[in-house]
């Protein structure tokens, strides 16, 4: 029993693997020959930010089992410091997107120093006041004008020769960017450190017991998730070529929520399902005003009566599959 | 002195909220022993070792291990210093492998484990280890198996084996044999006798059958305070003892 080799768990751990990389090669093909569908590319862009912007938000509540509720500053500051980098600034696109994520990233670690220690609800509030600070903060700071937002962002040449206001183009670029941190996500779930975020959430007194100091990992798994949050933010903001305020909003951080627990908390593909699935409701019922947010609810809460590990959840539970 | 008693303490004390669980305690752990913990329930023993681990801060009181002042360590320093704990109530990761259980106490070797750019494949080098450990307390058989679908003995000991896997000088072990069937009992027993050639055992339990066959010395806790200690023929024919564990479910 002492040798690695053939042993039962070996071929379990392949075959999760296997599943998780044809999934990854069939979504990648996919998004390859939309534009060739006719399906509207602006739409999938739009999709595949805030399929990013979930996964991200997953990372963190799935693998430490902690709830941020202030998410949105993160997609927001990102936001509006790529969308002021290249529009004031006059950065080129990888520059102003880099900057903006990196923007992120300090917030990010600012609010996780002070939320990280707090347990549950108290996690959730915390971080909630924070996002509601910074709301306020851009609400009436200049550069963001305020109910305007910053309009007419131009998009620029990434690398100096790709021409991002191609929409072609920039459908492939917003597509490689995303398969690429979706892959990162998937290295870091997989990777020592995701080991050790797992063996938290699934029973911190024990890993403190063993010399691990949690609120470490936390702290990372929270930085990397306000940063991958912030990459979706700033890539979502070239894509619209405008930033605005509901991107900081509270609703935002609520509804990255729904979008985790509909696809699937914790699973590697349910975020990005979930987000699929409530841009097109929005795009869909766009005409049902404020009627959206009521069926949203309801949706919500259905989902949470009757499928509770969420479509992918379920799924993977079904064919005992991890996906 | 210290050289002699891997783990002291004196006068701990732990309050809660004006009740008093822990109340001047003095122990002295002798290197290379098998040290019982016994008492009736909520005499305080779970609480003595959640102090003396540093998983709650003592009201009052000084924890001195391996020659040092470790008082106001935090409990993961104190886990890496060698001193290491298992649950009362059963500590797996639930939703891992047995293997995986072992190779998250394994990984401590390699330091922080901060690295989320490389791949897991890096702690397959300790695989060979980990089963080694698992077959070693007898559940390699189950080094595939997800802990939550483990039988309740063999996660017991899984615990053992993932302390193991720390090294550790000392190991505290809260009821070991809690929810336990008579064969898983022994097996067990004979682990933490093995177990005791190597490493100093702290351990807390209620059947006394163990107890006796196990410890080289025991002390006892009543409502917080040390009754007395001594080897198990001296405590069983102290009176105060015997009252002590009058009505109480394991007398
Ligand atoms: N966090 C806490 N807050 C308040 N009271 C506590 C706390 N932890 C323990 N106690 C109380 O302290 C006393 C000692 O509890 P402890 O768990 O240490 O007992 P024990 O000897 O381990 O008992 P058992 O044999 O049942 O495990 C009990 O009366 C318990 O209710
Ligand atoms: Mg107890």
């Amino acid at each position: 029993m002492t040798s690695t080799a053939g042993h039962p768990d070996a071929g379990l751990q392949r075959r999760t693997i296997s599943d998780e990389i044809a999934v990854f090669i069939v979504m990648a093909i996919a998004l390859v020959i939309v534009p060739l569908t006719g399906l509207y590319p602006y739409f999938v862009m739009q999709a595949l930010c805030f399929a990013l912007f979930a996964c991200a938000f997953n990372l963190f509540l799935g693998y430490s089992g902690l709830l941020s509720f202030g998410h949105a500053m993160f997609l927001g500051t990102a936001g509006y410091i790529c969308a002021h980098a290249a529009k004031v600034w006059g950065f080129p696109p990888e520059l102003a997107i880099l900057t903006g994520t990196a923007a992120s990233a300090v917030l990010g670690l600012l609010a996780g120093l002070v939320a990280i220690r707090r347990q549950g609800i108290y996690f959730a509030m915390i971080t909630l006041g924070l996002a509601q600070l910074m709301y306020f903060f851009y609400l009436q700071a200049k550069f963001t004008h305020g109910e305007d937002g910053i309009q007419g962002i131009p998009q620029g040449f990434l690398f100096g020769f790709l021409d991002l206001s191609k929409s072609t183009t920039l459908y492939y670029v917003v597509v490689a960017v995303f398969l690429l941190a979706f892959l990162l996500i998937w290295r870091i779930i997989n990777s020592p450190f995701g080991e050790v975020l797992k063996s938290i959430r699934e029973n911190e007194q024990r890993a403190i017991s063993l010399g691990y100091k949690v609120d470490r990992y936390k702290l990372m798994a929270f930085v990397l998730s306000a940063t991958l949050a912030g990459l979706a933010g700033a890539l979502k903001v070239i894509v619209a070529q405008n930033a605005s305020l509901t991107d900081v909003h509270w609703s935002m951080s609520g509804e990255v929520v729904l979008m985790v627990l509909l696809g699937g908390l914790g699973t590697v593909y349910g975020p990005v399902v979930g987000a699929f699935l409530v841009i097109a409701m929005q795009q869909y019922l766009a005409g049902a005003g404020q009627w959206v947010v009521v069926i949203q609810g309801v949706i919500f809460v259905v989902c949470v009566l009757t499928f509770r590990r969420g479509i992918v959840g379920e799924i993977a539970h079904l064919f005992k599959r991890s996906l | 002195m210290s050289d002699e008693f891997i783990l002291e303490c004196s006068g701990l004390t732990k309050e809660f909220a004006g009740f008093v669980a822990v109340q001047d305690v003095d122990l002295q752990v002798r290197r290379g022993t098998i040290h019982a913990l016994i008492g009736p329930n909520g005499a305080g023993k779970t609480t003595c070792f959640n102090l003396l681990t540093k998983f709650l801060i003592p009201t009052r009181g000084q924890i001195r291990y391996d020659g040092n002042d470790i008082t106001a360590l935090n409990p993961a320093d104190v886990a890496r210093l060698g001193l290491v704990r298992s649950f009362q109530i059963s500590a797996v990761f639930p939703h891992l492998t047995a293997l995986e259980n072992v190779r998250i106490a394994l990984q401590r070797q390699r330091g922080e484990s901060m690295d989320f750019w490389r791949s897991k494949s890096v702690l397959n080098s300790l695989n060979h280890r980990a089963h080694e450990l698992l077959d070693d307390v007898g559940v390699g058989a189950f080094a595939g198996t997800v802990a939550v679908e483990m039988p309740y003995g063999r996660k017991r000991a899984l615990e053992i084996a993932t302390t193991l896997a720390l090294d550790p000088q000392i190991m505290l072990l809260d009821e070991p044999m809690a929810g336990i069937g008579h064969e898983e009992i022994d097996k067990i027993a004979a682990l933490i006798k093995r177990i005791s050639a190597k490493h100093t055992v702290l351990m807390v339990e209620h059947n006394l059958n163990v107890v006796a066959d196990l410890s080289d010395t025991i002390t006892v806790l009543t409502r917080g305070r040390v009754l007395t200690e001594g080897n198990y023929a001296t405590v069983s024919q102290d009176a105060r003892v015997k009252e002590a564990y009058l009505g109480s479910a394991h007398a």
